[in-house]
């Protein structure tokens, strides 16, 4: 069975976002970028399925040669090879496209991403690929159990959880409950000196077009500070609410 | 146990200087220690007991031996990359930096470099693994500072040497599977012997009441006519040279060890200082609080420049002993002024179990005093420099 899992290169969760360009662009100094926790919980799921029946797995990212630490990453925790498409992933149908591209030629069983990526929250790419590559598809999965070539996929809705069947090749965007935090894997270093040897191919980006583009970002104004009131001064409260809040 | 808001101090982008693969080293041995040590370290330490589990873990991410041969179940990591893994490691508790420093520096290091073939295979897997735990003894009673003037010997009975004396101070001994001990021959010549748990007449008592890593099992070793078979001798390197070779593999890793210390202090007391309210704003406005947090990143990004090019010597095999001895003489003492600045600067919160300042103060109180004393190594550079022996 092969797998490929898409891997965003996002940064870590702490991060100070600032923006460049005339807010146009986001500002990556001083950012430490990490795999989108999305796509890490698809990636672990995809090492366990490797393990117990002997899949490949495949990593990919569309972007710069400065992903390419976090591709590492995913090959020091145990997949088997790593491609990188050279393009910046500025538009989901673009990035879609590209994946698609790739992905056709390798006749993958099972493709993988996270439910969205925790930079630009589009969520678009899992669905888009789906699409161009013609396969079932199933979004914010929190359950994945393989047999032969049947899947049974639990995926999240709202109230509660709709448990489904499928025939590979299909495409699922993960969450949390694929697997949990716990069994995320941090790289042992012998899996850091493995990642050396093994292959992370560069494919220049083929054609497809960007469907939208960024006119400006902005960031939510700042909180304003908090007034604490003492709980008998009912009168102060009124005022604050009239004169400064005015919402009475 | 709050949770770990850890997040290094970088001030000279040094970074930049560190390769893809040593930061992912660093990453993952940092994810580590937020994960397995963070959430049991404070207990571990208030109750006094060795958290056994973690050796396990240790092994599983490769903190045993890491630039041991893959062959030999290591990782094949550079001196750096030992550094950095040291630093998190001890980020989290300096008990935990030395059951990996000794497994690593103290027993695997003079297994594969002392030891023949036949050793290194039968020992560095499991030690590698954290299946087998091991210890070093070369420190005894009546000789500390003085490790050639050792009582410890043994005698050539034919088919097996008689191994008699005491080693004291010596990290992972309670659970240790296997020592490497140092000891004198019939000729007067220090010896590595590797004895292993279970040869009848020894014992490993331990020390207990300690108000230093706490989470870090310490004890004796105590040989009674033990029976040690010939194969088991270190043949490779003899004289005081040989242990002396290992300690600056575990200096080394010390003075790297230390920074994480200091590194946790700093950002604690950093952190405190933005959120402390005195005064009517945060304490970390007043100029004297400033004044240590200022100190502290100075003497911390010091530090790190010293290791980093200390580490590149090591790499190309240039460090020399007294080099190493620098490093760690300047670096843990760094890390105790900031431990104490820094428990100042939390007042009372400070002495207390929900920070981890004074944890790490007292850890360092042995880390200033064990692997060659702040003194010793002060003396080591004067003898460098001056040529002077000012030892006896």
């Amino acid at each position: 069975m092969k797998i490929l899992v898409c891997i965003s290169h996002v940064p870590d969760t702490t991060s100070k976002i600032n923006f460049t360009n005339n807010n146009t662009e986001f500002d990556s100094n001083g950012i430490t970028f990490v795999i989108n926790p999305y796509d890490e919980f698809g990636l672990t799921r995809a090492m366990q399925i490797k393990e117990a029946t002997g899949a490949t797995v495949t990593v990919i990212n569309v972007g710069s040669a400065s992903t390419e630490p976090t591709l590492r990453k995913a090959l020091a925790i145990g997949a088997d090879d790593a491609v990188r498409i050279n393009a910046e992933p500025t538009d989901a149908a673009f990035v879609a496209r590209l994946l698609a591209d790739y992905a056709e030629e390798q006749n993958f069983d099972l493709i993988i991403t996270g439910r969205e990526s925790i930079d630009y929250n589009g969520g678009a790419v899992p669905g888009m690929l789906a699409t161009y590559l013609d396969i079932p598809f199933v979004n914010a999965c929190i359950g994945l159990e393989l047999k032969g070539t049947k899947s049974t996929v639990i995926r999240e809705i709202d109230g509660g959880k709709e448990t489904l069947e499928g025939n590979l090749p299909m495409l699922l965007a993960g969450q949390k409950g694929l697997v949990e935090e716990k069994d995320l894997r941090i790289p042992a270093m012998r899996g850091i000196m493995m990642a050396r040897k093994k292959p992370l191919t560069v494919i220049e980006a083929g054609e497809a077009v960007k469907q939208t583009s960024v006119l400006g970002f902005e960031l939510p104004e700042a909180k304003a500070a908090c007034t604490m009131i003492d709980a008998d001064n009912v009168e102060q409260l009124v005022e604050l609410l009239h004169s400064e809040a005015k919402v009475i | 146990m709050a949770t770990d808001l850890f997040k290094a101090p970088d001030y000279y982008n040094l970074d930049d200087l560190l390769s893809e693969e040593h930061i992912m080293v660093r990453d993952a041995t940092r994810d580590w220690v937020k994960r397995s040590i963070s959430p049991i370290i404070e207990e571990a330490c208030q109750k006094a007991e060795f958290p056994k589990q973690i050796v396990s873990g240790l092994g599983e991410i490769g903190a045993f031996g890491p630039y041991i041969p893959e062959e030999y179940g290591g990782a094949g990591l550079d001196q750096i990359s030992y550094g950095l893994i040291m630093q998190e490691l001890e980020r989290g508790d300096s008990g935990v930096r030395s059951t990996a420093s000794v497994q690593s520096s103290l027993v695997m290091y003079p297994i594969y470099k002392y030891g023949n073939e036949e050793q290194r295979k039968k020992y560095l897997p499991k030690l590698a693994s954290g299946e087998h735990l091991g210890c070093f003894g070369l420190t005894e009673p009546n000789h500390g500072s003085n490790p050639s003037g050792m009582e410890t010997n043994f005698k050539d009975l034919g088919d097996h040497y008689l191994l008699n004396g005491a080693k004291m101070w010596i990290s992972n001994a309670p659970f240790a599977d296997i020592a490497i001990v140092w000891a004198k021959s019939e000729e007067n010549r220090i010896h590595g012997l590797i004895v292993e748990r279970g040869m009848e007449g020894f014992s490993t008592p331990e020390t207990h009441n300690k108000w230093s890593l706490r989470a870090s099992a310490t004890g004796e070793l105590v040989f009674d006519n033990v029976k040690v078979p010939k194969e088991n001798l270190l043949a490779n390197k003899s004289g005081l040279g040989a242990p002396l070779g290992c300690l600056d593999s575990a200096r080394f890793g010390i003075a790297w060890g230390a920074i994480g210390a200091a590194m946790d202090c700093y950002d604690t007391a950093l952190r405190y200082s933005k959120e402390r309210i005195q005064f009517d704003k945060p304490i970390g406005a007043f100029q004297l609080q400033q004044k240590k947090l200022a100190e502290m990143i100075t003497e911390i990004t010091k530090a790190q420049l010293l290791t980093f090019r200390l580490g590149q010597l090591r790499n190309e095999g240039r460090a020399t002993s007294a080099q190493i001895s620098m490093a760690k003489r300047n670096n843990v003492d760094m890390a105790m002024t900031i431990a104490r600045d820094a428990r100042q600067m939390l007042g009372g919160m400070g002495i207390t179990g929900e920070y981890p300042i004074m944890r790490h103060m007292m850890n360092l109180e042995s880390v200033v005093t064990y692997e060659g004393t702040h003194d010793i190594h002060l003396l080591i550079t004067g003898m460098d420099v001056t040529g002077f022996n000012a030892f006896k």
